[in-house]
């Protein structure tokens, strides 16, 4: 239990500092880079979340083949004497987010959730001990084996979705062949 | 390590892509920007999914809520209806996963076409459709 907080821990810095990066570097290409570092903490913390199925897609989709692209259209566009420099909005901006930080560090801190730890204090008497001491193997029983019932759920309760999202892809698909192809009559 | 702990970690990432999409000229750092956003909403929709018991998944929740309790006892098979509301939240992230792969793909492809067209990348300086 104590490795997994050292191990958040060190997670949720890299991540944050990776975030940073991405925003404060000057380099367009090094911020990429760090974008790529920023999405394999995501998906370890995927994992510490026992999301294995996510953190292997996570991988797979933002790893191999956004970051990827990202770096193609930095190779192809890239400007040597305009650095990745800020806009007249900075100020704002950043007062901006600050304001959203604030208010999620509100929200999050003043809600009442209804959590797993929490759970069986008032459900089964005297068993609290109990159920808080082998919550770890629990949570073991309950997301042991979540891909199936992820891809039960996404054939069965999310199929309209599902078909949604892959006409989403395609048009995307054509729609990014259309924008980037060469166009005869103007070559 | 808590649910309080992820969503505040997500709290800071989505706060640093908010800032870094609203302040930068670059419009491949905005979508990159962007992507970090997606991200921290995800590690919010999946520590949600992990941490938090739902109230409204019956008609009788007192019976759900015991169902869990014993599946975390003694590993009792939780019902369908239960591991269905549970993972729900890995299914929203796996929607935000493709619609984000749907839109970089077209964002970089509308840059590139901008970049050929314009010769800048700089959104300060994209004002053609200004009225």
């Amino acid at each position: 239990m104590i490795t997994l907080d050292v191990v958040f821990w060190i997670m949720a810095v890299i991540g944050v500092g990776s975030a940073l990066a991405v925003v404060m570097e000057r380099d367009i290409f090094r911020s990429a880079l760090f974008l790529i570092v920023s999405f394999l903490v995501v998906a370890g913390l995927f994992i510490l979340l026992n999301a294995e199925f996510l953190a292997a897609v996570q991988v797979l989709v933002y790893v191999g083949a956004i970051s990827v692209l990202v770096i193609f259209a930095i190779m192809l566009t890239r400007n040597v004497q305009e650095a990745n420099s800020f806009n007249s909005f900075q100020l704002p901006a950043l007062v901006l987010a600050a304001m959203m930080l604030s208010s999620i560090v509100f929200v999050v801190l003043n809600t009442d959730w209804h959590v797993w730890d929490q759970l069986g204090l008032h459900v089964l008497p005297g068993g609290s001990d109990e159920i808080f001491s082998n919550t770890e193997q629990g949570i073991k029983n309950v997301f042991g084996n979540t891909t199936q019932v992820i891809a039960r759920l996404l054939m069965k309760d999310f199929v309209l979705p599902m078909e949604a999202a892959s006409v989403v892809l395609l048009a995307s698909l054509i729609g990014a062949l259309a924008l980037v192809r060469e166009r005869e009559d103007e070559a | 390590m808590n649910l309080e702990n992820f969503l505040l970690l997500s709290g800071v990432i989505f706060s640093i892509g908010l800032y870094g999409a609203l302040s930068k000229k670059n419009v491949i750092v905005v979508l990159m920007s962007i992507e970090l956003m997606f991200n921290a909403v995800n590690i919010a929709l999946v520590a949600f999914s992990r941490y938090v018991v739902p109230r409204s998944i019956a008609v009788d929740p007192i019976g759900v809520e015991v169902e869990v309790a014993k599946a975390l006892v003694n590993g009792a098979a939780l019902s369908e209806t239960v591991l269905r509301s549970l993972l729900t939240g890995q299914i929203f992230a796996i929607f935000v996963i493709t619609i984000a792969a749907a839109e970089v793909a077209l964002g970089l492809g509308i840059v590139i076409a901008m970049y050929r067209n314009r010769e800048t990348v700089d959104v300060t300086h994209t004002n053609l459709m200004r009225g």
